[in-house]
């Protein structure tokens, strides 16, 4: 059986620099494609919806590209997928920072981080775990990842067992959140050094193995 | 908790990296990418790149070393130095930085500001402002009342502006992050202007980072505990290897200040 080089897709939508995502996660193994436009997708092992800034053009950028529909499938299809910063908060029902109604795969709110010292939440801090997971294997709990963003992803109760990690800056809110093979992080692991690319590689290799062949050698 | 970042500058003109360096075992300590690489694996938080070449044909080179770095150093990346558009400021974050910094350009435009934190978000628009003690003795009034004002043109050209004020207006129209320069700590080893820095970081709640007089590991803890830093800027002591961002950090730490350790590095 020869091993097959997995393939990521990073959606491309304008929202700033994909190059250290696409250099991350070359350098996890994966060949990279991006994807502008609905059609595409094509079958990737990995979909990668990045992203900084606002929601609402974000959301007007990923519906004019015909991308919401198959972002929403593939997820409910339990694919793969990796959505980084405002990646992770256009998971949720909407986001307070401009209204917009983002994607709705979990439930709850983007919301301005609470009793912040200094916002934006700018530097290194450190993801404290609530529960194992693969993505963070081989990472301290605690580790520094970097953050830089105003608003957060909060959970409304029924995707309180979603939640992978915390970090604290002013309030604690959700850092990671995890659900089958779904994993959103508000950090940036493509700009946290080892341990960010230690994070994608070890998402690049959970995507490479769930990924069933598409003809299968069993007789 | 929120670490207070170290974060080393480079002077770039026409894709060089301006001042010398310790770094004897590079293939080319010129060239910013092996340098930022270096940097970000002896515990760097970030990098900024200065540009300060006087031509506008060297745009495509300060590009090209952009990507390459953000192809290396898996770090956040800071270009500063001459971007004067919005759509300057998207070849330079498509070219992999994380950030832009805005100085001469917005005191002059301060419009600028908010059409580039619209576009790209606030967290990716920091405004540098190079400020310094009003000269004279008598005591500041009028519109220079915090005592200090804003030059621009590489803090050779006063225009009038305090830079207190400066500093609150530019994060109302977008800027999320200031980089607060002494011209007069500037290169004189002389420390951080403490007072400067306090003034500003009183006034606002976006991070604000020191710059411009360093001269060894105290003078971080200063800027941060005395000058309300959440991050702390410093080139020529790094560059010449007075001192490493490891010793910065550990004397920050002993000061109870938190702090990212150093990634653990592989074996040669």
């Amino acid at each position: 059986m020869s091993r097959r080089t997995p393939v990521a897709a990073v959606v491309d939508y304008g929202a700033g620099n994909l190059v250290s995502i696409d250099q991350a996660l070359s350098t996890a193994g994966a060949r990279v494609r991006r994807v502008a436009a609905g059609d595409e997708l094509g079958d990737p092992d990995l979909l990668v919806v990045p992203g900084v800034g606002a929601a609402a053009p974000a959301m007007d950028r990923l519906r004019a590209a015909g991308l919401v529909t198959p972002v929403l499938d593939w997820i409910a299809a339990d694919r793969p997928f990796l959505g980084i910063c405002l990646g992770l908060q256009l998971l949720f029902d909407g986001s307070d920072e401009d209204g917009a109604r983002t994607l709705g795969v979990l439930s709850g709110r983007a919301q301005r981080i609470g009793r912040a010292p200094t916002l934006p939440h700018i530097g290194w801090n450190q993801v404290d775990r609530s529960r194992r997971h693969p993505a963070f294997d081989g990472i301290a709990d605690g580790a520094d990842f970097y953050f830089v963003h105003t608003y957060v992803g909060v959970p409304a109760d029924d995707s309180l067992d979603d939640v992978l990690a915390t970090t604290t800056h002013g309030s604690t809110f959700a850092s990671a959140v995890a659900r089958g093979r779904l994993l959103g992080v508000q950090f940036h692991p493509e700009r946290s050094g080892p341990d960010g690319l230690r994070l994608i590689a070890n998402v690049v290799h959970l995507a490479a193995a769930s990924h069933a062949p598409v003809t299968s050698s069993v007789a | 908790m929120l670490r207070r970042r170290v974060i080393p500058c480079l002077d770039v003109a026409n894709g060089r990296v301006v001042k010398g360096t310790r770094f004897v075992d590079l293939v080319d300590a010129g060239d910013p990418p092996e340098l930022a690489e270096r940097y970000a694996r002896e515990g760097a938080d970030e990098l900024v790149y200065l540009d300060i070449s006087a031509a506008p044909e060297a745009r495509g080179t300060l590009l090209d070393i952009v990507e390459r770095t953000a192809r290396r150093a898996f770090i956040p990346l800071t270009v500063g130095g001459g971007v004067r558009s919005v759509d300057e400021m998207r070849d330079v974050l498509r070219a992999g930085a994380d950030k832009v910094s805005l100085n001469t350009r917005a005191v002059a435009e301060p419009e600028l500001i908010g059409r580039c934190a619209e576009r790209f978000g606030s967290q990716a628009v920091v405004v540098a402002i190079d400020a310094r003690r009003v000269p004279g003795s008598l005591p500041p009034s009028g519109s220079l009342s915090s005592g200090f004002e804003v030059v621009v043109r590489g803090g050779r050209e006063p225009v009038g502006l305090d830079a207190v004020t400066w500093a609150v207006r530019a994060v109302e129209r977008g800027a999320g992050e200031l980089l607060v320069t002494s011209i007069d700590r500037d290169g004189t080893g002389s420390g951080f202007d403490t007072a400067l820095l306090r003034a500003i970081s009183d006034r606002v709640d976006v991070p604000v980072i020191a710059s411009g007089g360093a001269a060894g590991p105290d003078d971080f803890v200063a800027a941060v505990r005395d000058g309300g830093a959440d991050a702390v800027l410093a080139a020529g002591i790094f560059h010449r290897g007075e001192v490493s961002i490891a010793q910065v950090k550990r004397v920050m730490a002993a000061a109870g200040l938190p702090v990212r350790a150093a990634p653990v590095e592989a074996a040669p």
